[in-house]
């Protein structure tokens, strides 16, 4: 087992200009922490640019990947979030979508009570201890908690990153097969960098693969291609990008095939990630676990899962990527909980945790109810979940004290986020 | 580059559906990506025993001896001590060098030249037959040599696809169990590989990698980025390193090879000729940093090669390698040719009597590296010194 204490400390000495690396007992993430003091030692130059030799294609060759001014900060924010233990709470439901969730307990969806409900998530006591940054909407990013102090200082004061979804949706793609394209990049470098004012330190962009649709490869080709260039974008501004290609869960294919979809979808996307100069030890992954389709007869145990799932990451992933934070994306918050605990029972090159929605917040959802009155054993609840996926990014998860809510699956057909 | 390298149409797709064809689904009209089901893994009959050979070729305290001179440089070499270009005298090279005591505690496998893997020792052993008492795997360079690409700067591509399969059967069937393809990248004051050059390069060792592994061989992926003159810096090598590397990986990823059956022997990362030498701790740096982008852990082992470097610095700079990137998800390695044979060579001089002490200073080499893979290697070494070595490109054919 792997031993777990913070590779940031090693990473943050030498931002500061520290003695370096503390005693061996600070290092047990060596990938992490090594990756981190490489790219930062060695972003002080950049070669110029070259023109290409050949005498027919005078091609100007791009610089370097990313070496700005924001370079050490994004690696410091990259590593912070993919700490030991640590993973992230995506809240950034659109109004429309928590609409749906507070619909779910019979409330209106009004600003206030979105307002409530976001207020109840930040300001949970000692969420800090399991959770290292929460993405948000819009809204929430300007919004302020009933009291008056503002959500991103109170994620703040509680150790959290704030982070901000910066894709435009969904929107259907013509000339394929019912697949969909993520918009966004028309003023994305305005708004990210308007967001980095407003406290943002992560972005977040969310584009899907459909498997019964295809995928067709302009589909692939096009989710990869957008993905790089908000990362691009975004690190420009500031904003250490989560690069997400969700591969729905939608189908009846097995797991073979989400494998080889998987791989092809992420070779597409590092590749892309590569020409648009992407500074991998800048960013983050938000993968969805290789599982069978949510129609396919057969369940995979969580082993199974976790098997199928590192292959991929291991055929696919350059070690330079400090963390990968997986989605849920349907699964019941056992499932999720389970599938990351069985990925984290031996070392990986990268920090391997969640990044999860309706896997942190069903119960919180079901437990509030919008009662003033439940707000602190809601908040209890969301403790819970946050210590299991805590506990399983480390590989010590527990199940024996899990309630039956926690295995209802989540799994909706043709679900739009 | 970024247009023109990214753009190759419809690699992605696998099946392809005629625009206009079976109108009756809307699906037809999609370019579809179907991909051959995990043709690697599942169709593969030699998938495990490629993963297990790779992973044992690669195992930590190991490296391989790159023995595989056509029969044109071999002379080359065997000129430089006085002794004629024979195939008699390039067996008894071989032989020198494969049966040398001890040398499978530090060597995990061997390349050889297609005559060398034919050939027997003087007692009428097959070479094969010495390796693998020797624990020694054998294994095979299977690519027939540079040529340059037209339009280019003197720019090559590597030739040997044709008829490639059934010469990797037939090896497979002498012996080998890993096979090599060197592909060469240039880069020289201010200018890097073309755009040209990368792509067709890429493709050749993505080509070779698969029918490689069709037919059992391991493929040692081999883009080497070549030392050149000019005061280029270690941070330009890096770069063009970075994008060379990227590009070969993602053709790999287009042709369903199977990565975890593979090894990788690249350059490290070294200013131009005319630039200081850069240090081990440098040379570590900007070389792990490449390696930390550009391959996925599922690859085994690393194997760098030695052009450009002496003996000592071989060694010193596997070493810091090791230091820069402990637990490093790969086996960093070495596959060394002339770093393991230079000094062996001068040693030999051709002489009978001189075959014990030549085979000492092999085993003692390849200890050194040994140690220094495992981060362990404390000196003296045991042929100190030397100035750069320029790995001159070879040009020509099969046999040259």
């Amino acid at each position: 087992m792997p031993s777990r204490v913070d590779p940031g400390a090693c990473h943050r000495m030498t931002i500061l200009g520290g003695p370096g690396c503390l005693p061996f007992e600070f290092v047990a993430s060596p990938f992490v922490a090594m990756a981190a003091s490489v790219a930062m030692s060695t972003l002080s130059t950049r070669p110029t640019s070259a023109v290409s030799r050949s005498r027919r294609t005078t091609v100007t060759v791009q610089a370097a990947a990313y070496n700005g001014s924001y370079a050490e900060e994004l690696v410091a924010t990259a590593n912070k979030i993919a700490s030991p233990g640590k993973g992230i709470l995506a809240m950034d439901e659109s109004n429309a979508t928590c609409g749906k969730r507070l619909e779910s307990i019979g409330l209106e969806n009004t600003v206030e009570n979105r307002q409530a409900y976001r207020e109840l998530l930040v300001t949970t006591p000692g969420l800090g201890q399991y959770i290292s940054g929460a993405i948000l909407f819009e809204e929430t990013l300007y919004q302020d908690t009933r009291k008056g102090t503002s959500m991103v200082a109170e994620l703040n004061k509680s150790g959290l990153v704030p982070g901000i979804k910066v894709d435009k949706g969904l929107h259907p793609f013509a000339n394929t097969n019912g697949e969909s394209w993520c918009a966004g990049l028309d003023g994305l470098a305005q708004r990210c960098a308007d967001y980095y004012k407003q406290g943002a330190r992560f972005a977040k962009w969310r584009s899907v693969v459909s498997i019964p649709a295809g995928p067709t490869s302009i589909a692939v080709r096009d989710c990869a291609y957008g993905l790089a260039r908000y990362a691009a974008i975004a690190q420009n501004a500031g904003l250490v990008p989560i690069v997400e290609p969700e591969i729905l869960l939608d189908g009846e294919h097995d797991i073979d095939r989400t494998l080889e979809v998987a791989e092809m979808t992420w070779a597409e996307t590092f590749k892309y990630l590569a020409d648009n100069n992407v500074l991998f030890e800048g960013i983050l992954l938000k993968p969805s676990m290789v599982t069978p389709g949510a129609e396919h007869p057969k369940r995979s145990t969580p082993e199974e899962v976790a098997s199928y799932t590192l292959k991929m990451l291991r055929r696919r992933v350059p070690p330079a990527v400090p963390g990968i934070m997986f989605l849920s994306g349907g699964q019941s918050e056992l499932e999720s909980t389970l599938n990351l605990n069985a990925m984290n029972q031996s070392p990986n090159p990268w920090h391997v945790s969640f990044s999860y929605a309706r896997a942190l917040q069903n119960t919180v959802l079901k437990t509030w109810k919008g009662e003033e009155a439940n707000v602190q054993i809601a908040q209890e609840s969301l403790l819970k979940r946050a210590k299991a996926n805590s506990d399983a990014q480390l590989g010590k998860y527990d199940a024996s004290g899990e309630s039956a809510d926690a295995a209802k699956g989540m799994f909706e057909k043709g679900y739009t986020y | 580059m970024q247009a023109s390298l990214s753009s190759r149409p419809n690699i992605a797709c696998r099946s392809q559906f005629a625009a206009g064809a079976a109108a009756t689904s809307k699906r037809s009209r999609c370019s579809s990506v179907v991909v051959a089901g995990l043709a690697t893994e599942k169709d593969n009959p030699f998938a495990e025993e490629l993963k297990a050979n790779a992973k044992h070729i690669s195992r930590r305290g190991r490296g391989i001896l790159a023995s595989d001179e056509s029969n044109a440089t071999t002379g080359k070499r065997l000129e430089t001590i006085g002794v004629d270009n024979t195939e008699d005298n390039r067996r008894d090279w071989r032989q020198l060098l494969y049966t040398a005591p001890d040398l499978g505690n530090y060597i995990s496998g061997a390349i050889m030249f297609e005559e060398t893997l034919y050939q027997k020792s003087r007692e009428g052993v097959q070479f094969v037959d010495l390796l693998k008492e020797q624990g020694i795997l054998p294994g095979i360079k299977v690519d027939t040599g540079l040529q340059v690409l037209p339009g280019t700067d003197g720019e090559t591509t590597t030739q040997g696809l044709d008829n490639l399969g059934a010469r990797c059967e037939a090896y497979y069937k002498q012996g080998a169990r890993f096979a090599k393809w060197r592909a060469v990248l240039k880069i020289s004051e201010g200018e890097g590989p073309s755009s040209q050059a990368i792509l067709e390069n890429a493709h050749g060792l993505a080509r070779y990698a698969q029918i490689a592994q069709q037919n059992g061989l391991v493929p040692i992926v081999e883009p080497e980025v070549t030392l050149g003159p000019g005061a280029y810096s270690i941070e330009e090598t890096a770069y063009w390193s970075e994008r060379v590397y990227s590009h070969v990986m993602r053709l790999l990823n287009e042709y369903d090879v199977l990565l975890e059956g593979i090894l990788l022997k690249p350059n490290m990362c070294l200013p131009g000729l005319d630039a200081p030498s850069a240090s081990p701790a440098e040379v570590a740096k900007y070389t792990v940093r490449t390696m930390m982008r550009t391959i996925p852990p599922s690859v085994p082992g690393i194997h760098f090669l030695s052009g450009g470097m002496s003996e000592e610095e071989s060694t010193l700079n596997l070493q810091a390698l090791q230091d820069a990137c402990p637990n490093s998800p790969w086996s960093l390695t070495f596959s060394y040719g002339r770093a393991l044979q230079s000094a062996t060579l001068k040693t030999w001089q051709g002489k009978e009597e001189n075959w014990g002490k030549a085979q000492a200073i092999l085993t003692a080499l390849a200890k050194a590296n040994s140690e220094a893979q495992l981060g362990q290697y404390k000196g003296p070494h045991p042929a100190p010194g030397g100035g750069r070595i320029l790995q001159a490109l070879r040009f020509g054919g099969a046999g040259k």
